[in-house]
């Protein structure tokens, strides 16, 4: 059955890398729903979020797939209630809304957003959430002069108090998720 | 101002250009052959090697595919990574297939390619191509130099990266002017990559627990791939199946890590493959694969394929693990070290009965397709009878390179074999136009072994332009070319799958004999049967190259045969 799966991959931060992690996902015909990259806790390691839809079997070997690329430090997969996420959607309306009567203000308190800027001739409009959210409120603006709409990826933490400078020790480095994912994930 | 000298030359002694440094870190990895072709991005580098002809043999083939299938097999005959120089654009992507063949068959390689000077990156300039875009998928780790004072720790690393773990080709693009600039010479070679975790701790539990269904199993069946021979563990396999008493099969990439008169060794899985090896994996309780991948054509549909089975799978790889078949027992490592933990555990044993099932089908195979193939009643020459007469009269003990088709499954089949490191052919990309190059390579990583170069007269013609490279090298290749005018294989497809229709595989080829009197290669050309005996041995005695071609069946076909995606046990004797 296919889910929403979260992979959070940390690597090296080098030319090429975020190639060779996307070449994983081209060669087997699976789309990226969205995909963030930043630095991470760690000055010189980098962390991406990559959001798809898929079987959990087939994500598991993308992410030993993954784990594989030389400049890949490791690479995890969440279920949605596994981690806590977040993305950020920008909402531009034309004052005219406001003229024709909309009440963009209580639009943006039910949603829980907020308004980022006033120009004399739009509005933008900033809302933080799950996607189900964003999306709320995108449905809601549209008949009402939407002008442009844009949301991020997903930024997503994991769900428990590990720290992956942790695996970053000389001996951790060698339980890679790989091997655990052949051990753990299985015999549990 | 003695001192201001001494101080000066010092200073030069270790400042050098990238090139030099470059041949310098080769030389300190023990590389003393490269393939190659020159080109104006990589200039600087052939400038900087022409001081060190003594300590590094350049061979210039006639083609940059040519000199990749080359490096291929010189690393596959020696065990050690092959080295490729080539230019930036055309030269660079003509390494794509060599890149393509050798990561998916795990051959170690560093590929040196020239790039545009770097303030040109990106420019469309002349013979610029984004090749460390291009070649991504299909190297192991690839990297892009442009700062000469780079160019020893990335060269280090590219060995590393290529020979550890599972190995595989990496590919090293120098921009011109990192070449050209000068930098401060240190070399260290590289031990480990933080992220790069090439060899899995071994899992004592997994080794117990495969002990345990090893010892209890029925019949246990032995699946063993080319990571014996990477790991050489040849000893380790041999002394594992000896304590069990386990019949083994081989994939062709694991053919000669085992000797052919053994008398565990049942012979080859997969399409092409021997009758019981495939019929028998439907019965076994236990299979032990070891440094295989259950490539589709060894396991035809997968999802039938040793289903009754639980399955022990030894890998270095833990992509690998549950990639085709579910391991119930995954134990990850190097063969070598998981195999030496194994034989501790597991007790000595026999399994007369079931062993003695595999020698039922070879005779029947024997009866309904060998003796046919070995000892032909017609008067057409078959592939086998040529390839049995060359055992036969080498015992065994020659490097035999195959290219791609219908006489690549003959040799694999028939061929005998007493040591390891003997059998190289493109495996899992099935690349026609390997076996040339790839044989002139495995010459000058065994100087010592008599090479033989197995073709059909389709692959032949794709790479043939490294007779050059023979003529210009003087090694010595003995090439035999099977020769059906016909692209064999697809040709016994269309008469089996697709009612004879032969759509473009019929050959007119032109006068081999002719071709290789031009590259000053002997050679005989065979016809009939009286004739084949007398030639072969020429062909074997000759001192340096010759080309022996023999005219074989023109439609006869390769059997037994798994039929494209059915399930083992359809394997079909006619």
């Amino acid at each position: 059955m296919e889910k929403d799966f979260t992979l959070i991959v940390f690597s090296e931060n080098h030319v090429g890398v975020l190639q060779r992690i996307t070449t994983i996902f081209t060669r087997r015909g699976i789309n990226i729903e969205s995909i963030t990259v930043s630095q991470s806790e760690l000055r010189d390691v980098h962390r991406y979020n990559i959001v798809v839809t898929e079987t959990e079997e087939r994500i598991q070997k993308v992410v030993k797939q993954i784990e594989k690329q030389i400049e890949v430090l490791r690479a995890w997969y969440y279920p949605k209630e596994k981690i806590l996420y977040q993305e950020i959607a920008l909402y531009k309306m034309s004052v005219d809304a406001v003229k024709n009567g909309v009440s963009l203000e209580d639009i943006v308190k039910e949603n829980n957003a907020r308004i980022l800027t006033v120009e004399s001739d739009f509005i933008v409009i900033e809302k933080t959430g799950h996607k189900e959210e964003t999306q709320a409120l995108y449905e809601q603006l549209q008949p009402h002069g939407l002008l442009e709409f844009v949301r991020s990826g997903r930024v997503a933490l994991m769900n428990s108090q590990k720290q992956f400078k942790d695996y970053l020790k000389a001996p951790e480095l060698g339980k890679r998720i790989s091997e655990e994912a052949v051990r753990e994930y299985r015999y549990k | 101002m003695e001192t201001a000298t001494k101080k000066k030359n010092k200073i030069d002694s270790a400042t050098v250009s990238g090139s030099k440094a470059l041949i310098m870190a080769l030389i300190e990895e023990g590389v003393n052959t490269i393939f190659g072709y020159p080109g104006g991005a990589i200039m600087p580098v052939y400038d900087a090697l022409f001081d060190y002809q003594d300590q590094i043999h350049h061979i210039l083939t006639r083609h940059e595919q040519g000199a990749i299938h080359a490096a291929q097999g010189f690393a596959r005959a020696k065990g050690i990574p092959g080295v490729v120089f080539a230019t930036s654009g055309p030269g660079a992507t003509n390494l794509i297939t060599g890149l393509a063949d050798a990561m998916i068959d795990s051959t170690p390689l560093v590929c040196i390619t020239g790039q545009v000077a770097s303030p040109l990156l990106g420019t469309d300039a002349f013979q610029e191509t984004d090749v460390v875009g291009i070649s991504m998928p299909v190297t192991k780790w690839n990297h892009q130099v442009t700062r000469a004072e780079e160019i020893p720790d990335a060269l280090a690393k590219s060995f590393y990266v290529a020979k550890s773990g599972r190995p595989g080709p990496v590919l090293l693009d120098i921009t011109k002017d990192a070449q050209i600039e000068s930098c401060t010479y240190q070399y260290t070679p590289c031990k480990e990559v933080r992220s790069y975790h090439p060899i899995p701790s071994l899992d004592d539990e997994m080794v117990n627990q495969a002990a345990e269904l090893i010892n209890n199993a029925k019949r246990p069946y032995v699946l063993f791939g080319q990571g014996v021979i990477l790991s050489h563990a040849e000893e380790e396999l041999k002394e594992f199946i000896e304590k069990t008493g386990i019949p083994a099969a081989w994939t062709i990439l694991g053919l000669s890590a085992l000797s052919s008169d053994h008398p565990l060794n049942v012979g080859m899985l997969g399409m092409h493959g021997n009758y019981g090896p495939n019929l028998l994996s439907d019965e076994a309780d236990v299979v032990i694969a070891i440094g295989m991948r259950f490539d589709d054509r060894v396991t035809g549909k997968v999802s039938e394929y040793i289903k009754q089975a639980k399955v022990i799978h030894l890998e270095i790889d833990p992509s690998e693990i549950d990639k085709i078949i579910k391991a119930d027992v995954p134990v990850l490592g190097d063969a070598k070290t998981s195999l030496r933990a194994l034989i501790e555990k597991v007790k000595p044993n026999q399994h007369p009965k079931w062993l003695q099932r595999f020698k039922d089908c070879y005779e029947l195979e024997y009866e309904k397709v060998i003796k046919e193939e070995l000892y032909p009643s017609t008067d057409l020459i078959s592939m086998g009878e040529v390839i049995r007469l060359i055992s036969e009269k080498t015992d065994g003990n020659s490097i035999v390179v195959t290219d791609v088709g219908q006489h690549q499954m003959v040799a694999c089949r028939y061929a005998r074999f007493l040591k390891s490191k003997s059998n190289i052919t493109s495996g899992g990309l099935g690349t026609m136009g390997f076996c040339l190059p790839a044989a002139i390579g495995a010459k000058f990583g065994a100087p010592d072994r008599l090479v033989i170069a197995v073709i059909g007269d389709g692959g032949f013609q794709m790479t043939l332009q490294e007779l050059g490279t023979i003529f210009q090298t003087k090694v010595d290749v003995k090439i035999l070319i099977l020769n059906n005018q016909y692209l064999g294989m697809v040709r016994q497809w269309q008469q089996l799958f697709f009612d004879k229709r032969y759509s473009a595989t019929e050959m007119i080829n032109p006068d081999f004999q002719t071709i290789a009197r031009g590259y000053g290669i002997e050679s005989i050309k065979v016809e009939e049967r009286d004739n084949l005996d007398k030639a072969v041995d020429d062909f074997l005695n000759h001192k340096g190259s010759y080309l022996l071609e023999v005219i074989v069946g023109k439609e006869n076909n390769v059997f037994p045969m798994v039929p494209s995606g059915a399930p083992v046990a359809e394997i079909r004797l006619e």
